[in-house]
């Protein structure tokens, strides 16, 4: 059912400019850890809802940005169809607003592509009222400026996602994971070899001493790259691909602050103790650590960069600082969709 | 406009003189780009060599208080290169060297002026290719190709250019250098990299590039379908996305496109069809076996009069040589063509082929049609006489209305060719004056004094009043609370 609250989040919003008061927006807040805190009168989402447009052959979908994202699944599901990045849900309460504006991705990243990739269109409630449409539910857009896939991981900072376009896929004819006991240098060796052959890998994470790979394809495909590959096939991994994506390992459990490093698929060992556990072939490294680990250093050294992802202590960074030119960027495109401020002010960065 | 000899001083002390022309005739080479229906011949045009001389070129450009318009090879299509009458012309065609290709991490570090398919070439003896592919990858450079977010015929599988970028290094408009992006994909902040992307050298000059390779497919195969009615081969598209194929290549051609191909190309097209499609799909041996058995009994249940499937590589170079070559072969039907580029769902295909036939006989100019009809992106081919008095009008005015139409059915007036000057009419039609203040906006973000490009990707309100007061739609003017010009 489509429930469009457009007017009713105009209202809040310009009332909120008025008086100059920041907003906190929230969807399922299943993803209220990740960034700084906002202090703010709370802008609900969820009252604006349901999918607009799913028409299975055009490959998109057009949700409100208050939809659950496990309706948006199910849907896409019953077609045969999902949406490829996996979205880490968080939650049972996760919308696809939320998803979009956190930009996160799951196991399949490094080869289905990041959330960003999938962005066709977007209609955006600024911070002063304005209700704008970018992009739309077409695969080739380049007429204006892509603000549409800009909105993706941004953080509620430019504005209120009213509706979503996203491309979507069909889910492949099968899926096997095998599973490989090897040591970390060993595990990012044998994924950048699998990488430069055109095998079917949608995921690969190193965990506890084992390699696990997922390939998808046909099963002639599939027993193929089993004889090829390997290793053990793990029955049932379905439920180990979700408690990476939606972070129920028990890597993650406890209050140990969690780094997320990304950096170069081969980079060496990162100098961080509690971890790794790894992903995406390589390029996303999770670390547990002690909140004074100059994590931002070591992924910077390493080429990459950090993020404080959950139990930040204090008021601690979460994002890995920008340089003073991109920085001055990042506060001009927030003065041209939210002049005022007033949407999740400091969700990023402090002065964002 | 006569140039500013202080400027003119200042860049032949930066780059040396041989890098700056100035002489009409070395200046009038450059007048246009592939939309040569544009033309201003630059003041001066400056070829640095480095990073640091495209720096030097826009610091002085910024002292001077000069417009700069980025230049690549010169091959869009939609006026994006079109210089400023006696302005500075920036051109990068010399910075063409691979700085690194990583088969490990899969990716490829170029300056801006290295052309597209040399990308290709250098990664395959690693078993790696960069998808993005347009027609004109001979030529184009992948600097044009992050201003323009190229396409090709292979974006349904693979994506844009957008998809396959990982950091580019802009320079900005007072000659500063930013990174945008990063090598492994992921960088802190908003996703600034689309944004640069397809922003038409608008907002800084790219000097380097870094982008995603990917393995070389183990098995291809190409089917070529004749069709005795448009409307079936059209929803044979639709039937092959929907049974969860996603093609690498998925490409129409409508009659006349066809049988201009074939006379140019000699490449087997069935004459007697009235739609082609071409269907490639790649992959491992046993997924495209299954997926050829799929789409063989799917073109034949929708009725195609006819399929083969290329025997050979040498065959299937021969079936897309016509493909490839369609934009000529249908230039020969008449003095000159002028190429259309929106994109729509695909499930309005049929109808808005048919509109478009109504639409052309009408104005009494024919159109010719290929496409990439698996992302829904048409390129209507409009046939006109640039020699007859008012022919060129005519085919601009067609090509406007058919813009229209593609954004009435949700679509959007440039799927890969880009605004440039070109559509900056129906730019008109798809965005409101909220969305173009936004755009304009960005714009001043990055170039506060629009000094880049100045002119291009985005309409002015006043020019877009102008455009409404042309085109009434249902008795409602858009921008009617602005002044008419």
């Amino acid at each position: 059912m489509d429930r469009d609250s457009t007017e009713a989040l105009i209202a809040q919003v310009r009332e909120a400019t008025a008086r100059g008061a920041p907003l906190r927006i929230v969807g399922g807040d299943t993803k209220r850890f990740y960034g700084r805190a906002v202090t703010g009168v709370q802008l609900e989402t969820r009252g604006h809802s349901g999918i607009v447009s799913h028409d299975p052959a055009e490959l998109v979908l057009t949700a409100r940005g208050g939809t659950p994202l496990a309706e948006v699944e199910a849907r896409l599901a019953s077609q045969g169809q999902r949406l490829p990045f996996e979205p880490p849900h968080f939650g049972a309460d996760a919308t696809i607003g939320g998803a979009v504006a956190c930009g996160l991705a799951g196991p399949s990243r490094a080869w289905a592509g990041a959330l960003r990739d999938y962005v066709l269109g977007v209609r955006v409630l600024t911070g002063d009222g304005r209700v704008l449409r970018f992009g739309g539910e077409v695969m080739k857009n380049v007429a204006g400026y892509d603000v549409a896939r800009l909105m993706a991981g941004s953080l509620g900072v430019l504005g209120v996602l009213l509706d979503v376009s996203l491309k979507v896929l069909p889910r492949p004819a099968a899926e096997r994971t095998l599973a490989l006991d090897v040591d970390q240098a060993g595990a990012l060796d044998r994924l950048s070899a699998l990488g430069r052959t055109a095998l079917p890998l949608s995921a690969g994470s190193w965990v506890d001493g084992r390699l696990y790979l997922r390939f998808e394809g046909c099963e002639a495909t599939l027993e193929s790259v089993e004889r090829r590959v390997g290793g053990e096939t793990i029955t049932g991994a379905g439920a180990f691909w979700a408690s990476l994506r939606e972070q129920t390992h028990p890597f993650f459990a406890g209050v140990l602050p969690l780094w997320r490093c990304t950096v170069a698929s081969l980079a060496p060992p990162l100098p961080l103790g509690g971890g790794p556990l790894i992903e995406w072939n390589g390029l996303q490294r999770w670390y547990r650590c002690a909140p004074d680990t100059p994590a931002f250093a070591a992924a910077a050294e390493a080429g990459g960069h950090a993020t404080l992802f959950r139990h930040r202590p204090g008021d601690a960074d979460v994002f890995a600082p920008l340089a003073p030119s991109i920085m001055h960027v990042h506060r001009d495109l927030k003065r041209v969709f939210d002049p005022a401020g007033i949407l999740n002010p400091g969700r990023m960065y402090p002065d964002l | 406009m006569a140039t500013d000899p202080a400027l003119l001083r200042a860049l032949s002390e930066a780059l040396g003189s041989d890098s700056v022309l100035t002489a009409p005739e070395s200046c009038i080479a450059f007048e246009c780009d592939a939309l040569t229906a544009h033309r201003r011949t630059p003041g001066l045009v400056v070829l640095p060599a480095s990073t640091a001389e495209v720096q030097s070129v826009l610091r002085i450009a910024a002292a001077h208080e000069t417009p700069v318009v980025a230049r690549g090879a010169g091959t869009g299509l939609s006026g994006g290169a079109l210089p400023v009458e006696g302005g500075l012309l920036l051109v990068l065609s010399k910075l063409n060297r691979i700085l690194e290709i990583d088969p490990v991490r899969r990716l490829a570090r170029v300056q801006p002026g290295v052309t597209n398919l040399a990308i290709s070439d250098a990664a395959r003896p690693h078993g790696l290719f960069y998808a993005p592919d347009p027609s004109s990858q001979v030529a184009c450079t992948i600097g044009g190709n992050v201003a323009e977010n190229s396409g090709g015929v292979h974006c349904l599988k693979y994506g844009l250019t957008v998809h396959n970028l990982l950091e580019v290094r802009l320079a900005t408009c007072d000659g500063e250098i930013v990174t945008i992006g990063s090598a492994h994909g992921e960088a802190p902040g908003l996703s600034l990299l689309p944004l640069i992307t397809g922003s038409e050298g608008m907002l800084g000059v790219v000097v380097e590039v870094t982008v995603r390779l990917v393995p070389l497919p183990e098995r291809v195969e190409l089917l070529m379908a004749g069709f005795d009615d448009v409307s079936r081969c059209a929803g044979a598209v639709g039937r092959i996305v929907a049974a969860g194929i996603v093609p690498a290549g998925l490409e129409m051609m409508d009659g006349p496109a066809l049988r201009a191909a074939e006379a140019f190309a000699r490449c087997g097209y069935p004459l007697d069809a009235t739609a082609l499609l071409l269907c490639e799909l790649d992959g491992l041996e046993h997924d495209v076996a299954h997926q050829l058995r799929e789409v063989e009994s799917i073109l034949r249940d929708c009725g195609a009069a006819s399929v083969r499937v290329a025997v050979d590589a040498a065959e299937r170079a021969r079936m897309w040589s016509g493909r490839k070559s369609a934009f000529p072969a249908v230039g020969r039907l008449a003095p000159d063509y002028y190429c259309m580029d929106g994109t729509i769902p695909r499930r309005h295909l049929a109808n808005v082929l048919e509109r478009i036939a109504a639409m052309s006989r009408e104005a009494g100019l024919s159109v010719a049609n290929v496409f990439h009809a698996g992302d829904g992106n048409l390129h209507p081919l409009i046939l006109f006489d640039a020699g007859k008095s008012d022919d060129l009008e005519r085919a601009e005015r067609l090509g406007a209305e058919i813009l229209e139409l593609c954004v009435a059915v949700g679509g959007t007036v440039t799927g890969e060719h880009g605004v440039g000057v070109e559509k900056l009419g129906p730019m008109c039609s798809q965005f409101g004056p909220a969305e173009l203040e936004a755009f304009h906006a960005i714009k001043r973000v990055f170039d506060p004094t629009g000094r880049l490009n100045p002119g291009k990707a985005v309409p002015t309100l006043a020019r877009c009043a102008d455009y409404g007061a042309m085109r009434v739609h249902g008795g409602k003017l858009p921008f009617s609370h602005l002044p008419r010009f």
